[in-house]
């Protein structure tokens, strides 16, 4: 037997914030100890299995269940026929409509693969089988496959996203060079390792969900709103989560389908959902094309920028995939025009996918930069300094931090872009041709309050409790860091609980907003908590601190003692016994003083009502990245591989930069699927996503990934956050696509503006 | 629950006895019939599991050639260092495939049998009609998704490709399989399914594989199998070509060659055209490019596929050209 030598977790130093610790519960996931929540042992369970429509357009007409439901193990079979009884739950903001019923299981069909029915059985394989029994008869009407369907037409102009200043159109019409180009990209996928689904149990009128999830007081409350109960009533918990990538934000059809079935039949019910069907239970990546001119002087100095977007969305909501949400804010322009549609297709809602807007919206705009480059023959490194944006020409605001120019500077300095030869395809190895490019990438800071509860034990070990959740990118980690710090305890004094609806409300794990909340709430929390301690000290009648005549002591390494170094020190466990304490604990939240009532709280834990966006106060707040890439092209068969890359990010003071760092190379790493193989193949008869499973829909692996240099070039920035850090979860994938297409043209010659680059396009 | 029994076959004359029942399955590896019985396309009453038959799973190398057992897994073949020597693209055909997980699980005779990756084949709920599955029902993925479908050897019935590697590279050196009662030719082995899709092989119930037999050449020794595609691993072939080759004395002027292709045919396809062409003459880099076209004869495309009559010739060629000592 072997045994492993246990992996350090650094110094003492790395305790505190900015310390690279290893993830806390890394070990327990890689030797499978991490319970899922699919996982949670739940007695007496039956399982549900879900059937979806095939067809994209159209009625179910009837449902013949009397054979399915007559087979061996079946318990209940749930169609368009049952009235669930539910009601419409709020929308992001919280707005809800009045006495609206809420149908999980429609009977009119939008899309192919939308939930239509439920068969639930005392085993998972009963159910399957049964399903095949179901006659289900559709009215099928004729649909619209996708974006490129001719039936799709322009779709509509979404008024709230158009945006201008200057004189674009003239200022184009006047430019020396000008380059026009449309880009697409296809619908992807967010292929979380870990599917959905969910186990619903039901004690009365009390609903307990094990869900993965992304924001739990927001998914409990949804559950709530669905039937009709107090708030309250409903626990969901998400201890661990297995990726979500902005997919596990909100409940969805199949969680009201589950609890539904649990209601009904008195007993626990389990539903995963299959991994074809993860593609439509919920909407991954619109499908987008966008039209940019730009228009520059002779010399490069970039006159106008005129762009035209479209995303397809599904025929019931208009979700708009922002083409131009990058495109004012990368470059210094004094003439700017943008507008932006929908085009509804036979497709499930589209949803925000790791970089949402600003992803494909960086494509259009970094690989038109490199076109305009190319036609004036200059280093497109020299054409993205020579037009830095010194501010926001869109709000006209200040930046509060932006380091590109050192991330552009600095990353060209790592990957050897001077070395250069600027002409397409005069760089290669025997029938490789090697290419670099660059694409720049950029994020919002948006910042939404959060609270959290530090609980200090007699034994001296503390707890931060937040309903916030870990999916990967650290927050159990950084929290022990961020009380560690502020507090004076060592991290490995210190647990963290997160994931559970009943402990205290946080911002979504989503738009790369939570770090930047939750450290700020759990040091004020921490804060107050040292604080309290402090005075409990000085004025408990048996401290020994009562009578040293000090006004406040210091907390440090789990000691507490006289900031003076006359007098006690002792351990917190000794303090607390000496004082007669059990327990101390500590609540704080970091809204606004005006805004501590029940309703306020509530709304902000569970609705976008309190989130921040990046210029609503006196700055104009982004996270930014410069990424180098070089490709390998294969001259006869057009496969390309990407051989090296470095990516330089400014995303304020990093809380972990050992985890911030793994963020970044996975941003990067699903940035070369996206650029390299991820489409959704849709067939253009009946609208169905083809490659619907993890075979066929293609993601990187590890042969497809080179050593991939991160450097950070941020300073902290503190309007972003209350320590310093601005987001760095989303922004890692953003100008990715862009910089390996643009080494594929300086490789080849040939430009592919439509994602992915796959071999056919190349050869 | 859909039941199915599950038997331990006490020896091969009980294993192939077993499969003379209808919807009975032998299992090897397990890696085709598990995942084909999860999409809903097979649906046994009887399984037969083979795995522990004994003497089934040697692979011999000798003066003659290489025989290997049915049972012999992918990785334990792709790591023998006699069949590196005696036919590298026997071994690179098979290093190349799947995932190293799925190579230790897998078989030599299941791989053999594994199935189209065809979309609309693995989609019975959604796609009834499939001629593969269910005769004259007629075939979805024409006028769909055709991206992965066959150029070669397809009919208005069925454009589903053959999409093992391995039997690419059997197909150039002339392997034979041991059926037991009889031997037959790998080459004949399958069938191309242009007018009874649902017939792929020519294995009959009560039939098994047992062994797979090929004769050492000097071609086999000078080989290659160079596979194509969009993902660095674990990604079948957009194209592939098995390709020996044997020089006169002069060392420059083609003895023997053999081709094969993958990726673009209903079956392992051999492709004479390209060897004819090429037998007796000097080997040259314009002569391999042209006649390697001639291996596109008759391909047809359903437009999403075009790209692959355009780039398989170029594997093709570039396989020969690197046996050669040319690329
Ligand atoms: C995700 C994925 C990716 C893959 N990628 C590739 C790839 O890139 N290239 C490639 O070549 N393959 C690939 N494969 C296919 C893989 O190689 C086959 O699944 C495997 O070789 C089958 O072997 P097995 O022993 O598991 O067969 P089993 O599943 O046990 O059997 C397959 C079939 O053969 C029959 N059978 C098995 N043994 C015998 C015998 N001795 N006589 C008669 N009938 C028999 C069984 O009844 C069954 O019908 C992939 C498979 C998967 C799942
Ligand atoms: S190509 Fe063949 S396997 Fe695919 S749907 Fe058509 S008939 Fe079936």
């Amino acid at each position: 037997m072997t045994i492993m030598e246990p992996r350090k977790h650094g110094s003492a130093a790395d305790g505190f914030v900015g310390g690279r610790l290893s993830r806390f519960e890394g070990q327990m996931k890689v030797t499978g100890a991490a319970t899922y929540a699919l996982e949670y042992p739940v007695e007496n369970l039956a399982h549900a299995v879900l059937v979806q429509s095939t067809i994209a357009s159209g009625r179910v007409v009837s449902v013949d269940k009397a054979e399915a439901q007559a087979a061996p193990g079946v318990l209940l079979v749930l169609t368009p026929e049952d009235d669930l009884g539910l009601m419409t739950k709020s929308d992001w903001f919280g707005n809800r409509p009045d006495n609206e019923p809420y149908a999980p299981l429609p009977r009119e069909i939008s899309y192919n693969g939308e939930t239509i029915a439920a068969v639930i059985a005392e085993s998972r394989e009963q159910a399957v089988e049964a399903i095949k029994l179901l006659r289900i008869a559709y009215d099928e009407t004729p649909g619209v496959a996708d974006l490129h369907d001719p039936k799709a037409g322009d779709g509509k102009v979404m008024d709230n996203l158009s945006v201008s200043w200057g004189d674009a159109e003239a200022a184009l019409a006047a430019s020396a060079v000008t380059i026009e180009a449309e880009y697409q990209t296809p619908r992807e996928y967010h292929v979380a390792m870990e599917p959905h689904g969910l186990t619903a149990k039901w004690e009365g009128d009390q609903l307990t969900i094990w869900e993965p999830s992304q924001w739990t007081h927001a998914m409990a409350l949804n559950y709530a709103e669905w039937f009709g109960l107090p708030p309250d009533n409903v626990r969901l918990i998400s201890t661990f989560v297995g990726g979500g990538f902005g997919s596990k934000g909100a409940a969805l059809a199949y969680g009201a389908v589950a609890a539904s079935a649990a209601r009904k039949l008195g007993r626990p019910v389990k539903l995963a959902v299959t991994r074809p069907q993860n593609f439509t239970s919920y909407g991954g990546r619109a499908a987008t094309r966008q039209t940019i001119k730009l228009g520059a002087t002779k010399d490069g100095v970039l006159q106008a920028i005129v762009h035209r977007g479209a995303s397809e969305t599904s025929v019931t909501t208009d979700y708009p995939e922002q083409t131009g949400a990058a495109t004012p804010i990368l470059y210094k322009v004094e003439n700017y025009s943008s507008q932006s549609r929908v085009v509804p297709v036979n497709t499930v809602t589209p949803g925000a996918l790791r970089g949402p807007g600003k992803n494909p919206s960086a494509f259009g705009i970094e690989c038109a930069m490199d076109e305009l480059a190319n036609k004036l023959g200059m280093d497109p490194l020299e054409l993205r300094l020579k037009n830095y944006a010194d501010r926001d020409y869109q709000t006209g605001k200040p930046w509060s931090t932006r380091m590109l120019r050192e991330a552009l500077t600095q990353g060209a300095e790592a990957f050897g872009w001077s070395k250069r030869s600027h002409a397409p395809r005069s760089m290669r190895e025997g029938r490789q041709l090697i290419g670099w490019g660059i694409g720049c990438g950029t994020f919002p800071v948006i910042q939404a309050p959060s609270a959290a509860m530090i609980r200090i034990l007699a034994n001296g070990r503390v707890e931060v409790v937040s309903g916030a959740i870990d999916m990967g990118q650290g927050t159990y980690t950084i929290l022990a860091q961020t009380a560690s710090e502020a507090l004076g305890v060592p991290v490995d004094q210190i647990d963290v609980l997160l994931g559970d609806s009943r402990m205290p409300g946080s911002a979504i794990a989503g738009g790369s907003m939570l770090a930047g909340s939750i450290t700020g709430a759990v040091h004020k929390t921490a804060a107050a908590a040292r604080d309290e301690l402090i005075g409990l000290a000085l004025n408990a009648p048996n401290s020994p601190f009562r009578d040293t005549g000090a006004n406040t002591l210091s907390v440090a390494g789990g000691r507490i003692s006289v900031s003076s170094g006359n007098g006690p020190s002792m351990s917190l466990p000794e303090l607390m016994t000496a004082i007669g304490q059990s327990e101390l604990e500590v609540t704080r939240n970091t809204l606004p003083d005006d805004a501590q009532g029940a309703t306020d709280q509530n709304a902000a834990w569970t609705s976008m009502k309190r989130v921040q966006g990046p210029t609503m106060g006196e700055f104009s707040m982004h996270s930014w990245c410069a990424h180098f890439a070089e490709v390998r092209v294969d001259e006869d068969f057009g496969t390309v591989r990407v051989s090296r890359m470095v990516s330089a990010f400014d995303c304020g003071r990093l809380y972990n930069p050992k985890m911030v760092e793994s963020q970044w190379r996975g941003g990067i790493i699903m940035g070369i699927g996206q650029a390299l193989f991820e489409e959704g193949m849709v067939d253009g008869r009946n609208g169905r996503t083809v490659n619907n499973n993890v075979g066929d829909y293609l993601v990187p692996t590890n042969a497809d990934i080179p050593d991939l240099q991160v450097i950070s070039v941020g300073v902290p920035d503190l309007n972003a956050s209350a320590l310093g850090g601005k987001g760095v979860g989303e922004v890692g994938i953003v100008g990715v696509a862009p910089a390996i297409a643009n080494a594929v043209f300086h490789a080849t010659g040939k430009r592919v503006r439509d994602l992915p680059l796959t071999l056919d396009k190349l050869i | 629950m859909r039941d199915f029994s599950y038997s331990r076959a006490g020896s091969l004359d009980e294993a192939r006895q077993a499969t003379l029942a209808p919807g009975a399955l032998l299992l090897a590896g397990g890696t085709t019939l598990l995942d084909l019985a999860k999409c809903g396309v097979t649906e046994p009453e009887t399984v037969i599991d083979i795995t522990h038959l004994a003497g089934l799973d040697a692979i011999t190398v000798d003066e003659e050639g290489i025989a290997i057992g049915a049972l012999a897994r992918m990785s334990a073949v792709a790591d023998h260092p006699g069949v590196q020597a005696a036919l590298p693209a026997v071994t690179q055909s098979l290093s190349l495939a799947a995932s190293a997980q799925l190579r230790n699980m897998a078989t030599i005779g299941g791989n053999l049998l594994q199935r189209t990756r065809c979309s609309y084949f693995r989609d019975p709920a959604t796609f009834p009609a499939c001629n593969k599955r269910n005769p004259g029902s007629g075939c979805s993925a024409i006028g769909g998704v055709t991206r992965n479908h066959a150029v070669l050897g397809t009919s208005e019935q069925c454009i589903a490709s053959y999409p093992g590697d391995m039997a690419i590279a059997l197909v150039a050196f002339d392997a034979v399989l041991d059926l037991g009662t009889r031997q037959v030719p790998v080459e004949d082995f399958f069938l191309s399914y242009a007018d009874a899709p649902e017939e792929e092989t020519v294995l009959k119930p009560g039939e098994m594989i047992l062994a797979v037999k090929l004769r050492n050449s000097a071609a086999g020794m000078r080989s290659t199998y160079l596979k194509v595609r969009d993902r660095q691993s674990y990604e079948f072939a957009a194209a592939s070509a098995a390709v020996g080759l044997e020089f006169e004395d002069d060392g420059r002027t083609v003895k023997d060659i053999r081709v094969a292709l993958g990726g673009v045919a209903s079956k392992p396809w051999r492709a004479r055209a390209v060897e004819q062409a090429l037998v007796g003459k000097p080997l040259e880099a314009d002569t391999v490019a042209w006649a390697a076209r001639l291996a596109m004869d008759g391909a047809v495309s359903y437009s999403d596929n075009l790209y692959k009559i355009e780039l398989a010739p170029r594997v093709v060629t570039r396989a020969i050209l690197t046996v050669g000592g040319l690329a």
